[in-house]
C-alpha cells in the first residue's frame, strides 16, 4: 500500500465530500466521515475517473472504511484497466 | 361531493412476460419469468446484460402508417395497452362521455430513447440538427396525449412523474376523480421504455442492477432488473358498469400516498407504512381483510427488508397470515410503468384466484421473513389486496383493491 495511493484516495474523498483532507486518515470509517450509500457511489465514480479504472460492483460492496477501499483499489490500479473497462464514450 | 364505488372494466398490458393481458396472466400464474439478454440496446459495454424487454413487440404491426414517426417507444406501449383496455371494456363513447372522461398516465422518463438519439446525432455524429419531432415525441405526457387523441377523450388529461411510483400516483388520482364525480370514466396507467444507453449507464453507475436476474426477498438477491412496457386500465363507477353489463375485474377501493422526507435513495419504514395505512383507511379496509400484497420488491439490498418492516408495522400479527410477492421477479422493474403493470397483475390475481409467486427465489433471508410465495403460484381467493410502489426520492403510493364477486 503506497503512501501516494493513500494520499490520492484521501484527496478524492475530501474533494467529493467537501471535507478537509486532514480529517481523513487510513483508519477512518465511512460512518465517522458521514458517508452514506449514495455518497459511496459518488466516491467510486470519482475514483474511477481519478485512476481511469472500472470498479466492479462486487468489489464495491461491503466497503466500510478508507483502508478497505485502498486495499480494494490496489489490484485494480496495478493490474491496469479492470473489468472490461470500455473506452470513454462521447 | 359524491363518493362512488369505482371498478375496473378493462385492462391492457405490454410487458416482458406477455403482450396483452392473456399472455401476461398465463406467465404470472405459472411463475414464469421473462428476463433475458436485452436486444433493443447494445448491452456489450455494460456490467449487466439482462432486462425485461417487451419481447416480440412489433411497432409496425400496431402503427403501420406515418404515425409511428410521432411515437417514442414509451408512447407506443401506452397506446397499445390503452387500445387493449378500451376494447376490453367495450365502451361506447358518446360526445358527452368523451368530455366527462379523463386520461391519467405515469412515466418516469418520457421519451428517453428519442432524446438520446438526438444527442447521438448532435454530440457524437456532430450533425447540426435533430429530428424536428424530438420535443413532441419525448415529452412525458406524449402517452396521455396520444390516448386522448385516439379515443377522443377530451376531459382532464395529464401525466405524473414520481420515478418508480409514477403510475400508482396516476391511477390513484384517476380513481379519486371518478370516485368524487369529477369525471364519469378514466383511462389510467403508465408506460416506460428505459433501454437507452445514457440511461442504462446511469443505472450502472448507481450499482443497483443485478448482473443475472431479479431475486426479491431472497438472501442472495443482487439488485433490480430493468423492465419496459405499459399497464393501462379503464375505470368507471360501479353503477355505470352494472347498468351497461360490463365485465368487472375488481374494485379500486382506496389510495394512499406519503413522502419519507428523509433521503434520495435510502427508504424508511415509516413512509411506506403510512402510505399503506392511508390506502386501507381510504378504502375502508381492515388490515385483517387483506390477503395479498403485490410488493414493490425491487430486490435491492435496501428495499426488501424495509418493505417487510413496513408491512409488519401496518399489519401487526396479521402480517404473518397474509401473502406477498414481487412480480418484478418476472417482468422486471418497469420504473414509471411498474405500478400500472402491477396494478393489472393485482386485479387479475383477485379475479382469477391465483397468487403469482416471487420467482427466482433461492434462499430465505431472515430480514425478509414473511410469506413471499417463493417460486410456486398459489390458488387462493382473497378479499382485498394492496399494490405497493415506492420511489427514489422517498415518494410512496399504494393502491388498495377489493375482489368483485358479482
Amino acid at each position: 500500500m503506497s503512501d501516494e495511493l493513500i494520499q490520492r484516495v484521501i484527496a478524492v474523498i475530501a474533494a467529493t465530500q467537501k471535507i478537509p483532507a486532514e480529517k481523513i486518515t487510513l483508519d477512518s470509517t465511512f460512518e465517522e466521515l458521514g458517508i452514506d450509500s449514495l455518497d459511496g457511489i459518488n466516491i467510486l465514480f470519482a475514483l474511477e475517473n481519478e485512476f481511469n479504472i472500472s470498479i466492479p460492483d462486487e468489489g464495491a460492496q461491503g466497503l466500510r472504511g478508507i483502508r478497505q477501499m485502498v486495499d480494494a483499489l490496489e489490484p485494480l490500479i496495478s493490474g491496469g484497466p479492470a473489468d472490461g473497462a470500455a473506452p470513454a464514450q462521447a | 361531493m359524491a363518493s362512488r364505488r369505482v371498478v375496473v372494466t378493462g385492462v391492457g398490458v405490454v410487458s416482458a412476460i406477455g403482450l396483452g393481458q392473456n399472455a401476461f396472466w398465463d406467465a404470472l400464474s405459472a411463475g414464469r419469468p421473462g428476463i433475458g439478454p436485452v436486444t433493443v440496446a447494445d448491452m456489450s459495454p455494460l456490467r449487466f446484460r439482462n432486462g425485461g424487454e417487451a419481447w416480440g413487440f412489433d411497432p409496425a404491426a400496431h402503427f403501420p402508417g406515418k404515425e409511428i414517426d410521432f411515437l417514442d417507444r414509451f408512447a407506443q406501449f401506452a397506446l397499445v395497452a390503452a387500445r387493449e383496455a378500451v376494447r376490453d371494456a367495450a365502451i361506447e363513447f358518446t360526445p358527452e362521455l368523451r368530455e366527462r372522461s379523463a386520461v391519467v398516465t405515469g412515466s418516469c422518463l418520457g421519451g428517453k430513447m428519442t432524446e438520446e438519439e438526438g444527442y447521438v446525432n448532435l454530440y457524437l455524429l456532430k450533425k447540426p440538427r435533430v429530428n424536428p419531432l424530438t420535443i413532441a415525441r419525448s415529452m412525458s405526457n406524449a402517452g396521455a396525449s396520444h390516448i386522448s387523441i385516439e379515443t377522443g377523450i377530451s376531459g382532464p388529461t395529464f401525466t405524473l412523474s414520481t420515478a418508480c411510483s409514477s403510475s400508482n400516483h396516476a391511477i390513484g388520482q384517476a380513481f379519486w376523480l371518478v370516485r368524487n364525480g369529477a369525471v364519469e370514466m378514466a383511462i389510467a396507467g403508465g408506460s416506460e421504455a428505459p433501454f437507452a444507453m445514457g440511461h442504462l449507464r446511469a443505472w450502472e453507475a448507481m450499482r443497483v442492477v443485478a448482473p443475472d436476474t431479479c431475486r426479491p426477498f431472497s438472501k442472495d438477491r443482487r439488485g433490480m432488473i430493468l423492465g419496459e412496457g405499459a399497464g393501462i386500465m379503464v375505470m368507471e363507477p360501479l353503477e355505470r358498469a352494472l347498468a351497461r353489463g360490463a365485465k368487472i375485474y375488481g374494485e379500486i377501493a382506496g389510495f394512499g400516498m406519503s413522502s419519507d422526507a428523509h433521503h434520495l435513495t435510502q427508504p424508511t419504514i415509516e413512509g411506506p407504512a403510512r402510505a399503506m395505512r392511508m390506502a386501507l383507511d381510504d378504502g375502508g379496509i381492515a388490515p385483517g381483510q387483506t390477503g395479498y400484497i403485490n410488493a414493490h420488491g425491487t430486490a435491492t439490498p435496501a428495499n426488501d427488508p424495509t418493505e417487510i418492516g413496513a408491512i409488519r408495522s401496518v399489519f401487526g400479527p396479521h402480517a404473518e397470515r397474509l401473502a406477498l410477492s414481487s412480480t418484478k421477479s418476472m417482468h422486471g422493474h418497469a420504473l414509471g410503468a411498474a405500478g400500472a403493470i402491477e396494478a393489472v397483475a393485482t386485479l387479475l390475481t383477485l379475479r382469477n384466484g391465483v397468487l403469482p409467486p416471487t420467482a427466482n427465489y433461492s434462499e430465505p433471508d431472515p430480514r425478509c421473513d414473511l410469506d413471499v410465495i417463493p417460486n410456486t403460484p398459489r390458488p387462493a381467493v382473497v378479499e382485498c389486496a394492496l399494490s405497493n410502489s415506492f420511489a427514489f426520492g422517498g415518494l410512496n403510493a399504494v393502491l388498495a383493491f377489493r375482489r368483485w364477486d358479482g
